[in-house]
C-alpha cells in the first residue's frame, strides 16, 4: 500500500540552527503515529512545516503522491491537511457553529450554501459539542475550546489530521474522554499524526511512534519497541542521568 | 421577513429625504452635505479593508487625490463617464500593485507605508507637473452645480454602504471576519490570505479614488497640496474608529459628529485646528477602542445581565 503522507529529506535551517535535521518517514492510510521526542526536538517545527506554516529549506512532503513542500498555508489545507494548535486557538468573535463552518467552507470540499452547516454541526456532534452549536467559544470550558478546535479540524474533511498536543493540559477523566474520541476518530479512517507527551495516551492511541531528538529521527517503529530502544531513553532521560 | 421589508422601507425613505436635502438647504448647508457624503463614502470603505484586517491605511488620500487629478487632467479631453472609469481604473491598479508588494508587511510598517506612499504620490505628480508638463495648478470645467455633485456621492456613499452589506453575507465576509480573529487559523482552514486582503484594499481603494474624482469639480481649480493633503487621510480612520470599524454603520455614524465638530473648530480655531485633531485621535482611541457602537452595544449587555439577575 502507497504512503498518504510521505516526508522525504525534509529539513529546515533558521540561520545557523538546523531544527529539523533530514526527517523521513511515510504514513499510511488510515495509520494513526505518534511523534515523539523531548522539548525542543523540533517537533513543532515538523507539525509546521507539513502544514505550511513554514516552507521547508530542502526535502519533499507529498500527500498522495503530490509534493506540497513550500506551498502556502491554505494550499495545503484544500490539498487535505487539518491541524489543531498546541495553545487553543479559536475564533473568539464568531460562535461555536461558525467556527466549524470555516474549514466546511474553505476547506478542500469548499461546500456552498446549507452544506455548510450540516458539515459543520455533524463534526461538532462528533466531538460532544452539538448542543453548544450557539454558544460562543470563550463561554466554553478549556476541554470544550479543544474539542471546538478538533472540530474545526474535522470539519475541513482532512486527508491527515495533525494533533499537536491536543491532549495537553486536560485532568484524568478529561483525559480518558479524550483518547477515546481519537480512538473513534481513527476508528472511522482518518490517518492521523499525533505530537504527544503524554505515555498513556501514546501507548493507547498509536501502534507506532517516530522519536525526534534535536532535529534528527532517532526511532521509527512499534511503540514498544521504540520506548524500550536505548537512544529514546537516553534523549528523554539523558540530560537528568548524566549531571 | 416583514423586518427586512420595513428595513428596506426606511433605507429608501431616508434616501429620498437626503436626495432632497438640495431644495432645502442653502450653499453652505449643501457645502457641509457634500463632505459629509465624502467622508462617509471615504470612512466606510476605509473601513471595509481596515476594519477585518486591522491594517491601519493612511493611504485613503492618495487614491482621493488621484481620483480628483485625474478628472483635473482629462476633463476636457473625455466624456465624464469615461473620466470616472479612468480614474477608478488608475486606483484599482495602483492598489493591486501596492496590496501585493506590502500586505505581508507587519502592521506598524503598513501604516508608515501607506503613509508614506500618499506623500511620493503627491511628489511625483508635483514634480511631473513642474518639470515635465509646466503647469502645477489645473481647471475643472465641468458643468456642475453643488446639489449636481451632492447626489453623486450621495449614490457613491449608498453603493459604498450596500456592497458593506453585501460583503458580510459573502464567503468574502465570512473569511474577512475569520482573519480578523486569527490569520493563522484562517490559513490553515484554507483561506488564501493574500489574495483576499488585496481583493478588499483594491474594493476599498477604487471607492475613495472614485470618492475623489466626483468632488473634484467643487474645487474649480486644483494643484498637489490641495487633493493630497494628508489630513483627509486622517479625519478617515478618526471618524471609523469613533462609531467603530468592523460595524457596517460605525463609520458613517462617526462621520457625522466629528464633521459638526470639525466645521466649527475650523472656522473658530483655524490656527490650532491640528492640535484639536490630534487630542480627538488620542481620545478616542484610548477611549473608544472598538468604536461608539460597540461601546453601547457592550453597555446594554451588561445592563441586561444585571435586569437579569
Amino acid at each position: 500500500m502507497t504512503a498518504l503522507l510521505k516526508l522525504a529529506d525534509v529539513s529546515k535551517r533558521f540561520d545557523g540552527l538546523v531544527a529539523v535535521n533530514q526527517m523521513k518517514f511515510d504514513i499510511k492510510k488510515g495509520e494513526i503515529v505518534g511523534l515523539l521526542g523531548p522539548n525542543g526536538s523540533g517537533k513543532t517545527t515538523l507539525i509546521n512545516l507539513i502544514s505550511g506554516a513554514l516552507s521547508p529549506s530542502q526535502g519533499s512532503i507529498c500527500i498522495n503522491g503530490k509534493n506540497i513542500a513550500g506551498k502556502r498555508a491554505d494550499q495545503i489545507a484544500r490539498a487535505g491537511v487539518a491541524r489543531t494548535f498546541q495553545l487553543v486557538r479559536i475564533l473568539p468573535s464568531m460562535t461555536v457553529l461558525e467556527n466549524a463552518r470555516v474549514p466546511a467552507a474553505f476547506g478542500a470540499k469548499a461546500h456552498r450554501g446549507s452544506e455548510i452547516d450540516r458539515i459543520a454541526l455533524t463534526h461538532l456532534k462528533k466531538v460532544g459539542l452539538g448542543d453548544k452549536a450557539d454558544m460562543m467559544p470563550g463561554e466554553l470550558t478549556y476541554i470544550d475550546q479543544k474539542r471546538l478546535e478538533l472540530a474545526r479540524a474535522l470539519a475541513a474533511e482532512p486527508e491527515v489530521l495533525l494533533l499537536d498536543e491536543w491532549l495537553a493540559g486536560l485532568n484524568p477523566s478529561e483525559l480518558q474522554d479524550g483518547i477515546a474520541l481519537i480512538k473513534e476518530l481513527q476508528s472511522t479512517g482518518l490517518t492521523i499524526l499525533l505530537v504527544e507527551h503524554i505515555m498513556e495516551a501514546v501507548r493507547a492511541l498509536c501502534p507506532r511512534c517516530v522519536v525526534m531528538n534535536a532535529g534528527t529521527l532517532i526511532a521509527d517503529g512499534p511503540t514498544n519497541e521504540v520506548l524500550a530502544n536505548p537512544d529514546v531513553v537516553a534523549a528523554y532521560l539523558g540530560d537528568e542521568y548524566d549531571a | 421577513m416583514t423586518r427586512t421589508v420595513l428595513f428596506a422601507i426606511a433605507i429608501l425613505a431616508g434616501l429620498a429625504i437626503l436626495a432632497l436635502a438640495p431644495a432645502f438647504l442653502g450653499e453652505y448647508g449643501l457645502g457641509f452635505m457634500v463632505s459629509l457624503m465624502s467622508y462617509v463614502t471615504l470612512a466606510t470603505a476605509w473601513a471595509m479593508f481596515s476594519g477585518p484586517t486591522r491594517y491601519i491605511s493612511l493611504a485613503t488620500v492618495a487614491f482621493f487625490g488621484i481620483g480628483a487629478y485625474t478628472v483635473a487632467v482629462f476633463n476636457e479631453t473625455l466624456p465624464y463617464p469615461f473620466v470616472l472609469i479612468v480614474a477608478i481604473s488608475i486606483g484599482a491598479l495602483l492598489a493591486t500593485f501596492v496590496g501585493f508588494a506590502t500586505l505581508r508587511l507587519a502592521g506598524v510598517y503598513f501604516v508608515i507605508f501607506s503613509f508614506g506612499l500618499a506623500e511620493l504620490v503627491r511628489q511625483l505628480i508635483t514634480w511631473f507637473e513642474v518639470n515635465i508638463t509646466g503647469t502645477l495648478g489645473r481647471y475643472i470645467f465641468l458643468p456642475f452645480e453643488t446639489r449636481h455633485i451632492y447626489w453623486q456621492l450621495l449614490a457613491l456613499a449608498a453603493v459604498t454602504i450596500g456592497i458593506g452589506f453585501w460583503i458580510r453575507q459573502t464567503r468574502l465576509g465570512l473569511a474577512l471576519k475569520v482573519i480578523g480573529d486569527d490569520e493563522l487559523v484562517a490559513a490553515h482552514s484554507g483561506i488564501a490570505l493574500a489574495r483576499t486582503k488585496v481583493l478588499l484594499f483594491v474594493l476599498s481603494a477604487s471607492l475613495m479614488t472614485l470618492a475623489g474624482a466626483i468632488q473634484s469639480p467643487r474645487w474649480v481649480y486644483i494643484e498637489p497640496a490641495i487633493v493630497f493633503n494628508p489630513t483627509i487621510s486622517f479625519l478617515t480612520v478618526i471618524m471609523a474608529l469613533l462609531g467603530g470599524a468592523t460595524r457596517l454603520w460605525g463609520p458613517a455614524l462617526g462621520v457625522i459628529p466629528l464633521m459638526i465638530l470639525f466645521e466649527w473648530l475650523s472656522a473658530s480655531f483655524p490656527d490650532h485646528f491640528s492640535i484639536f485633531l490630534g487630542a480627538m485621535f488620542i481620545l478616542i482611541v484610548f477611549l473608544l477602542p472598538k468604536g461608539v457602537l460597540s461601546a453601547v452595544e457592550t453597555r446594554l449587555a451588561r445592563l441586561k445581565r444585571e435586569a437579569n439577575a
